[in-house]
């Protein structure tokens, strides 16, 4: 299983489109870094304009941690299409390029197989993760230096600047599971199809179809919607809230995890039952 | 070369795709040592037999042992000593050749070590191309590079559907030369599929030709090609004399054509020496007999029998 999962880690690293996510996130990373350190001060006294009316706003506010806190809230919008990118290619690729004929005579079982694949591809979802965080966390505070957090949504959050790391810590873990379950999805369409547009485009599909349903005001959908996975994909939130709701957010963990292990083994179904003809 | 050990035997084995029955009860015996040749019109479900030995196509009913043993309760242990090309050769386009060798190899638990991996090569006159991403290459290469990852780990059962597929003529020469090689001098078994019948006659010593997903005929090719009628060429010093006497005998009904110096006949097997005392007994000089029924005739005899019912 190692073996393959080896085998299966250098086909991914391979190729070049595996190259994108982290080129898009190279790139994106610091221009954000560079346009909030040239006129930072200037987005956040426009942006927190109507509060300056009731509050006093004082200290080092545009700092590393808020860039990371921005660059984080980005992943829901980007990074499932950069995943899926490669997530979607594990099987679909193999059958555009005919290679399951070889894959699949040899003396290891198609479970093997497909679970080293689906493995590989979330190891490649995690080190696009963490590559994003060293750039976005490590590269802003060394750029922009430390601070208060201030996070303005419903409420407003300020977080002290030894209470942030953390956060970030296990922000980017439950990001990490968000990611890894749309990985899981786009490798269920990968099952499905033979060509690795089809799961790049149906993972998006789905996420934005689910985000509209759920965010249509429909009581027929109030028992449902809590269930969607889509509504747990910034769970990672709930970290920064202060106190954060630890039971809510194992609850949006519990609910990707779930969602995760369903594709995979919707996915791994298929893939035993599948009669070759490519 | 054929022990009589069976290698692969198919009982029985159906395949249906929704309405579409692609193979119907058919039987397959390869014994250990055979060069057997895998004959079929297109469509008569050779590839889907081969996939279904490969497992990677499951039987809708039928039983297949490989190597006396069930092949869906011994896949694994069954696939360690095959190795096959299904179709076309398809790799990682974006890998070198050796890359893809050694890949493949690893999961086949073949020795990968950069001296196995350019020996198999080297076998296949890929060598210099080791480093060479395949995307690069001709389908010839491919096909040659097929070669190499079902020799690599070493198997006892080669399984070759349409091997000389894109090669040019040479390369045609040397596969039936490395085929030949590996069956007397490896020791290894070897199922061919192939549209080219001449060479499936060169090679193969058992073969079986199915249409229309069963089996319409298997045995030893030398046996098949000589059962039932024959032709004859007769070559002949006078034809004048020799047209002749022939017009006036029993056996003007089953010459078939003449040319400048043969005669050709059809007749059964043992009737072969009665026409050649005929001859002789009307002084008619026999410079050559030639017994001749090519598989290729033979092939679009049985076919046209089989599609008639």
């Amino acid at each position: 299983m190692l073996q393959l999962l080896h085998i299966e880690l250098i086909k991914i690293f391979s190729k070049w489109r595996s190259y994108i996510g982290f080129l898009a996130v190279s790139i994106l990373v610091p221009i954000i870094q560079v346009a909030m350190y040239s006129e930072g001060d200037q987005y956040f006294v426009l942006f927190t304009q109507q509060l300056r009316q009731v509050f006093d706003f004082t200290g080092h506010l545009n700092n590393g941690y808020l860039i990371a806190f921005i660059v984080l809230n980005s992943l829901f919008v980007h990074i499932p299409l950069l995943i899926s990118l490669v997530a979607g290619d594990m099987l679909a690729g193999e059958a555009t390029a005919g290679t399951y004929r070889m894959l699949f005579t040899r003396p290891v079982s198609r479970f093997q197989v497909v679970t080293s694949k689906f493995l590989a591809a979330l190891i490649y979802v995690n080190a696009l993760i963490l590559w994003m965080s060293v750039l976005s966390l490590g590269l802003s505070v060394l750029v922009l230096g430390k601070g208060e957090l201030l996070i303005i949504g419903s409420k407003i959050t300020i977080l002290a600047q030894d209470d942030i790391l953390w956060r970030f810590g296990w922000g980017y873990l439950f990001a990490s599971l968000s990611m890894c379950t749309v990985a899981s999805l786009a490798f269920l369409f990968s099952a499905l199809v033979e060509n690795a547009i089809g799961p790049i485009v149906g993972t998006m599909a789905i996420i934005i179809v689910f985000t509209i349903i759920s965010s249509l005001d429909a009581q027929i959908l109030d028992n449902v919607r809590p269930l969607f996975f889509t509504n747990h994909l910034v769970g990672w939130r709930m970290i920064f809230d202060n106190p954060p709701e630890i039971s809510r957010i194992f609850t949006s963990a519990g609910i990707l995890l779930g969602h995760a292990i369903c594709f995979y083994i919707a996915a791994l179904s298929i893939m035993l039952r599948k009669d070759i003809l490519t | 070369m054929s022990s009589g050990i069976p290698v692969i035997e198919a009982k029985n084995l159906s395949k249906n795709f929704g309405n579409v029955q692609a193979v119907e009860n058919l039987d397959l015996t390869v014994c250990e040592g055979d060069i057997f040749g895998f004959l079929g019109p297109n469509g008569a479900g050779k590839s889907t037999t081969i996939r279904m030995l490969l497992t990677l196509i499951k039987p809708s009913s039928g039983d297949i042992h490989i190597f006396g043993k069930s092949l869906f309760s011994h896949r694994n242990e069954i696939l360690r000593n095959i190795g096959a090309i299904v179709e076309k050769p398809d790799f990682y386009l974006y890998l070198t050749a050796y890359r893809n060798l050694e890949l493949l190899g690893r999961i086949s638990g073949a020795n990968t070590s950069e001296k196995s991996i350019m020996e198999m090569l080297r076998l296949v006159n890929l060598h210099e191309r080791a480093h060479s991403k395949v995307k690069t290459f001709s389908y010839g290469m491919k096909q040659r590079l097929g070669i190499a990852q079902a020799l690599l780990h070493d198997p006892k059962l080669i399984i070759l559907d349409e091997p000389t597929n894109g090669l040019d003529p040479v390369g045609v020469k040397e596969m039936r030369d490395l085929i030949l090689m590996l069956a007397k001098e490896r020791n290894k078994t070897i199922f061919l599929s192939s549209h080219i019948l001449p060479e499936v006659e060169m090679i193969a010593n058992r073969m079986a030709i199915i249409n229309k997903g069963t089996t319409v005929v298997q045995g030893e090719v030398r046996q098949l090609l000589n059962g039932g009628r024959t032709t004859i060429r007769f070559t002949v010093n006078n034809m004048e004399k020799a047209k002749g006497v022939l017009a006036q005998s029993r056996w003007s009904n089953v010459v078939t054509h003449f040319d400048t110096t043969d005669i050709h006949l059809e007749v059964e097997n043992e009737e072969t020496a009665e026409i050649n005392r005929f001859f002789v007994h009307n002084d008619v000089e026999i410079t050559a007999i030639e017994s001749t029924r090519s598989l290729e005739e033979f092939f679009l005899s049985i076919t046209k029998e089989s599609d008639n019912g």
